[in-house]
């Protein structure tokens, strides 16, 4: 600031800061400890994980990601993310609209029952899941004589991920409809749009971005779940695990370089996750500076 | 088209919004609902629009009960306090959002749209503007992007909420004059809502006064603003003096004096308001006869008119009287000079109304 304020008081160079600038040793103090605790706690595992990987070659990386069981938790992940995340969609752009844009008894309760899983230990989640599908669970004999089997399957492990991605998207929707509040559907109301052609040429554009962000968010979490798959999968492998439950027993086994080929394909889901992500929210940006 | 409001009751919870309100809204004339903030004249916009359902009362479009009518088939054109456009959505998107959400057989052809939306925008002067998305106009555009808006399902009438309310004056003023000239244009049946006494008597035909839930006066401009029916409309509507104290022989009896009452004002005894606007009041220097005692404080000199601040000569009571300039340099008054305010017309009602108001 060059202002007549500032001559005013000026006692050196130092005072000619604005009010909420830091002098240069602070700035670069705290940006530098940023830096190295980025560095060492997220940037060289991350290395760690690659080059470990690669430690006995490209040849035994492509092995270790092709043999039968690596690939079946590859299916496995994507098939449970590939459901779950469509389940969370549609429940999350329900949830956040009813929510968002509707007054009524219970709403207080359902925002906090939609915040159960971020609260409940993923361990606690599985269990329960266990308890209640499981031979002994409430429900056991039951589907063991319809013939379903739930826990220790697909099943199971799809239900185990579906509850501990449930928040992301409504998450993700409920504060941003919240604050569009209810005009512009009322606008479009009035100008003769049924419920459905207002949310869908109204509500849903509104929130595409943020619904995007949410997606991705549920995605990655879907892919990275590792508490409550594990137990309700049995770990059986080439049937039911994940990858990430794959890399434990591959790690467990001493088998090191495969552990983190596989992991490292997890870690690479995540930076590209990463990436889309970084590219929404510089659109969003963009979006709201043109008021798109 | 006329719309008739019929013994409307509107509660939220304990709050009465809206308490037996009856109005009728003639054809083609332009109607304000004005008010303070929080006396139900949006709420009753609602109700009329049907994005409010009333718990008791009919509303009757031409006559016919549309009380149960779904917003989407009672055909009015509302716009939004804070215009509500589509913000993802172009200028030209948002006027011919109307016609495309018509069933498919009333729906006009791209064509027709294009060609409708054009003339909108022409008529609301921002045909230019028709790429832009709402968050890059300015405030007065997008208003009238919101009526062009309104106005492109062809409506059997308008509804405004505060249409200028979030809009700085110089615009307020023009977009005023600018939607009086094209009410009378399109001679459709207008209500709007506003809190701005000169935005309503400047434009309205019609002004209903609603105070707390009910309405208090309906009347032409000039008719509420010089025959208030209660001390609410009095004191809503310009500037007043209020007077209160008994009668006695025919006069009303203050600290400061006496104000002759006109036949019929109260009966002996009884405890009186009288209201005198500035601009009625007389200033002499006679010192006998009816009339409040009061000291100059200050005169200030407003274009053609000059306001004299008083105080009450024995109350201390602050008034204010206003005079033709030329009367002032004539009386030359000094500040701290006694003189006698002479009411030439003046309003009275029964003290307790005031109580109640």
């Amino acid at each position: 600031m060059a202002g007549g304020t500032a001559s005013l008081y000026a006692r050196g160079r130092e005072t000619q800061r604005g009010a909420t600038q830091d002098p240069a040793w602070a700035k670069w103090t705290i940006i530098g400890l940023g830096l190295a605790f980025f560095a060492l706690f997220l940037l060289a595992p991350l290395a760690l994980v690659f080059t470990e990987a690669l430690r006995r070659g490209w040849g035994a990386y492509l092995k270790a990601l092709t043999e039968p069981d690596a690939l079946s938790a590859i299916r496995l992940t994507l098939l449970a993310a590939a459901i779950a995340v469509p389940v969370n969609l549609v429940f999350g752009v329900a949830a956040s609209w009813l929510i968002a844009k509707h007054r009524f008894r219970g709403r207080t309760l359902l925002t906090t029952l939609i915040d159960l899983p971020f609260s409940v230990s993923p361990v606690i989640a599985g269990l329960v899941y266990v308890l209640v599908f499981s031979s002994q669970g409430w429900l056991g004999p039951w589907l063991q004589e319809s013939g379903y089997k739930i826990i220790f399957a697909v099943p199971g492990i799809v239900l185990a991920t579906v509850f501990v991605t449930f928040p992301f998207i409504a998450r993700e929707l409920i504060p941003l409809m919240e604050a569009q509040g209810t005009e512009e559907e009322e606008a479009a109301v009035v100008l003769g749009a049924g419920g459905l052609t207002t949310f869908l040429r109204v509500t849903l554009p509104n929130v595409k971005w943020g619904l995007l962000y949410g997606v991705i968010l549920c995605n990655a979490r879907a892919m990275g779940e590792f508490g409550a798959v594990s137990v309700v999968s049995g770990h059986i492998r080439g049937l039911t695990n994940t990858m990430p439950l794959h890399v434990e027993i591959l790690y467990n086994e001493y088998q090191f370089s495969a552990a983190f080929a596989v992991a490292s394909l997890l870690a690479l889901l995540a930076l590209v996750t990463l990436l889309i992500k970084t590219v929404v929210e510089w659109r969003v940006a963009r979006a709201q500076r043109e008021g798109a | 088209m006329s719309i008739r409001v019929e013994h409307i009751n509107k509660r939220f919870g304990d709050f009465t919004a809206l308490n037996d309100v009856t109005l009728d809204v003639p054809d083609g004339k332009l109607t304000a609902l004005l008010g303070p903030s929080g006396c139900g004249k949006t709420t009753l916009l609602r109700v009329i629009a049907g994005l409010e359902q009333a718990d008791s009362g009919r509303i009757l479009f031409n006559g016919e009960d549309s009380s149960r009518a779904h917003v989407r088939e009672r055909n009015v054109g509302f716009v939004f306090q804070h215009y509500a456009l589509f913000r993802h959505m172009t200028v030209f998107e948002n006027v011919a959002f109307g016609l495309r959400v018509k069933p498919r057989r009333e729906r006009p052809s791209d064509s027709e749209i294009r060609a409708k939306v054009t003339r909108l925008l022409e008529l609301v002067h921002l045909d230019w503007l028709g790429h832009r998305y709402p968050a890059q106009l300015s405030g007065g555009q997008r208003q009238r992007i919101a009526l062009a808006r309104a106005l492109a399902v062809e409506p059997r009438v308008l509804l405004l909420d505060e249409p200028f309310g979030a809009l700085d004056a110089k615009v307020r003023k023009d977009l005023r004059r600018w939607l009086r000239d094209l009410h009378h244009q399109l001679g459709l049946t207008s209500i709007f809502v506003t809190h701005d006494q000169e935005e309503a008597l400047e434009l309205a035909d019609q002004v209903v006064l609603i105070n707390k839930g009910a309405v208090e006066q309906v009347g032409e401009p000039a008719q509420v603003y010089s025959q208030p029916a209660t001390p609410f409309v009095q004191s809503f509507l310009g500037h007043s003096n209020l007077f209160e104290g008994r009668v006695v022989s025919g006069a009303l009896q203050v600290e400061d004096g006496g104000l002759a009452l006109p036949a019929g004002s109260g009966a002996e005894g009884a405890r009186v308001a009288a209201y005198v606007r500035p601009h009625e009041f007389h200033v002499t220097r006679e010192t006998s006869g009816p009339g409040i005692e009061a000291k100059v404080a200050r005169a200030l000199e407003l274009g053609a008119l000059a306001r004299i601040e008083l105080v009450g000569a024995r109350s201390g009571r602050p008034f204010e009287a206003e005079i033709p300039k030329r009367e002032l340099a004539q009386l030359a008054l000094a500040p701290g000079e006694t003189v006698r305010l002479v009411p030439d017309a003046l309003r009275v009602f029964p003290a307790q109304e005031v109580a109640a108001e």
